[in-house]
């Protein structure tokens, strides 16, 4: 049995257990823990600690793994751990809160120097009315126009798979890059 | 949809930055601990700056440039109050008074000083106003934002902030491709130029630092402006991203077995 990984990272909050979630073909081993200061828990009452952990069978011998990493800066030792061999990883955005984004592009920089595999981000919440369009949220992130920047919701299930597979066509692309 | 925060988590360099990449119209509202501001824009380009309850019509700038003293100002307020800035602006022309490149150069300082005094501003909710333009009885501006953006960067002097927006040193800098900025117009400091004149891929910010004698708060504050400016890009050092399951010595058949694997990948996604 051959198993694949990718990862979902992204700042506190930013709806990666709820990306997992949506395509897992079991319930997410989600690693979560009352959250402690005030501020955090006006935004959500707990969070992933260690990891979250779904799977999608591809058939009798491939099986691919999806983690989701801490999203709290003290957490952030288990990254480099959770990033070892991964495929490719996905950056979730929450595009209705712009204070995140720095932290954002610092953890895409930070997932960037763990290893060079191909990443897209994805802007989840794009069906809330402050969410702040792609285009601005690219220029925000900095982003150069090459890397995608995909609308997403994350408790939706073929927003997630969209991301999913633009991601494996990116990784298609590398690979097939590589060849020449 | 929504262009909205605080200034707390974007500047005011950073927004301006998104307004003229983005060449948005519309205008940028700020409530600030005092007072509001609002800078309008065309096409990515400054048309015009209203901050707080002051006074920002042609009459009141021309006084306070000293292009009329406050007993003409009294004379217009008196006699040609029913006039708005289009018609008082034509009446002066037409006068001989002051040419039509005056007018605007004046205007054009004044609304620079208006953002220059939102530089300051550290705090306070922003939203950008897509169907909020300028009143149709003023005269607009057009100025490019770049040099603004330069400066707002130079004034940005919290160091934790610029570490988190340069967090390596040991990366490239190249110049981007954007045919309708031409760095020659632009306002850089002696420092600027020398930096820019060390920007090539294979140079590190590091290394740029070293030959310019600059310390790393310098040259983040530099390269932050250059960044924000939309002049430069960041360039990893060597960057070839391969597939981490490719980094192996690979074979042709290993490879093959790789993009079949992703290929199955795929096509169990599509069916879920």
């Amino acid at each position: 049995m051959q198993t694949v990984k990718m990862v979902v990272t992204g700042p506190f909050s930013a709806g990666k257990t709820q990306f997992i979630r949506s395509v897992s073909e079991i319930d997410v081993v989600a690693t979560e823990r009352k959250i402690s200061t005030p501020d955090e828990r006006a935004i959500k009452q707990a969070t992933t600690v260690a990891m979250d952990f779904g799977r999608i069978t591809v058939d009798n011998d491939l099986v691919l793994y999806l983690f989701g990493t801490p999203g709290q800066k003290r957490f952030d030792f288990m990254w480099e751990i959770l990033s070892e061999g991964m495929l490719g990883f996905i950056v979730m955005i929450d595009s209705t809160r712009p204070e995140t984004f720095r932290e954002g592009r610092s953890i895409l920089e930070t997932f960037r120097a763990y290893a060079p595999t191909p990443y897209v981000v994805a802007a989840n919440k794009q069906d809330e009315p402050d969410a702040w369009e792609l285009e601005d949220m690219r220029n925000a992130l900095r982003l150069s126009p090459n890397i995608k920047l995909l609308p997403c919701v994350a408790t939706q299930k073929e927003a997630v798979k969209n991301v999913l597979l633009e991601l494996l066509y990116s990784i298609l692309l590398e690979m097939d890059g590589s060849e020449k | 949809m929504a262009l909205r925060g605080n200034l707390r988590d974007f500047t005011v360099t950073q927004l301006l930055n998104l307004i003229n990449l983005a060449h948005k119209s519309g205008t940028l509202v700020i409530d600030g601990s005092n007072e509001t501001a609002q800078i309008s824009f065309r096409d990515g380009k400054l048309a015009y700056a209203q901050i707080g309850q002051e006074d920002n019509h042609l009459a009141a700038i021309l006084h306070r440039f000293k292009r009329l003293s406050a007993g003409q100002l009294r004379a217009i307020h008196l006699r040609a109050d029913h006039l708005n800035d289009k018609e008082l602006g034509l009446l002066l022309i037409n006068a001989g008074y002051i040419s039509q490149e005056e007018i605007l150069s004046l205007l054009q300082s004044y609304f620079i000083d208006v953002v220059r005094r939102l530089f300051k501003w550290v705090d306070g909710a922003f939203q950008f106003e897509y169907n909020l333009h300028p009143p149709a009885d003023r005269i607009p501006i057009r100025l490019d934002l770049e040099n603004l953006i330069i400066e707002g960067a130079r004034q940005l002097r919290e160091w934790e902030q610029l570490r988190e927006e340069i967090p390596s040193l040991e990366m490239g800098l190249k110049f981007l491709d954007r045919p309708e900025t031409s760095i020659q117009k632009m306002n850089l400091s002696l420092e600027e130029w020398r930096v820019v004149s060390y920007i090539n891929p294979k140079n590190t910010i590091k290394q740029i630092a070293s030959v310019t004698k600059l310390n790393d708060m310098e040259i983040r504050r530099i390269i932050y402006g250059l960044l924000q400016a939309g002049l430069v890009e960041v360039v990893r050092q060597g960057s070839t991203p391969r597939v981490e399951i490719l980094r192996s010595p690979v074979t042709p058949l290993f490879k093959e077995k790789q993009i079949s694997l992703v290929q199955r990948l795929i096509t169990r996604i599509r069916s879920i």
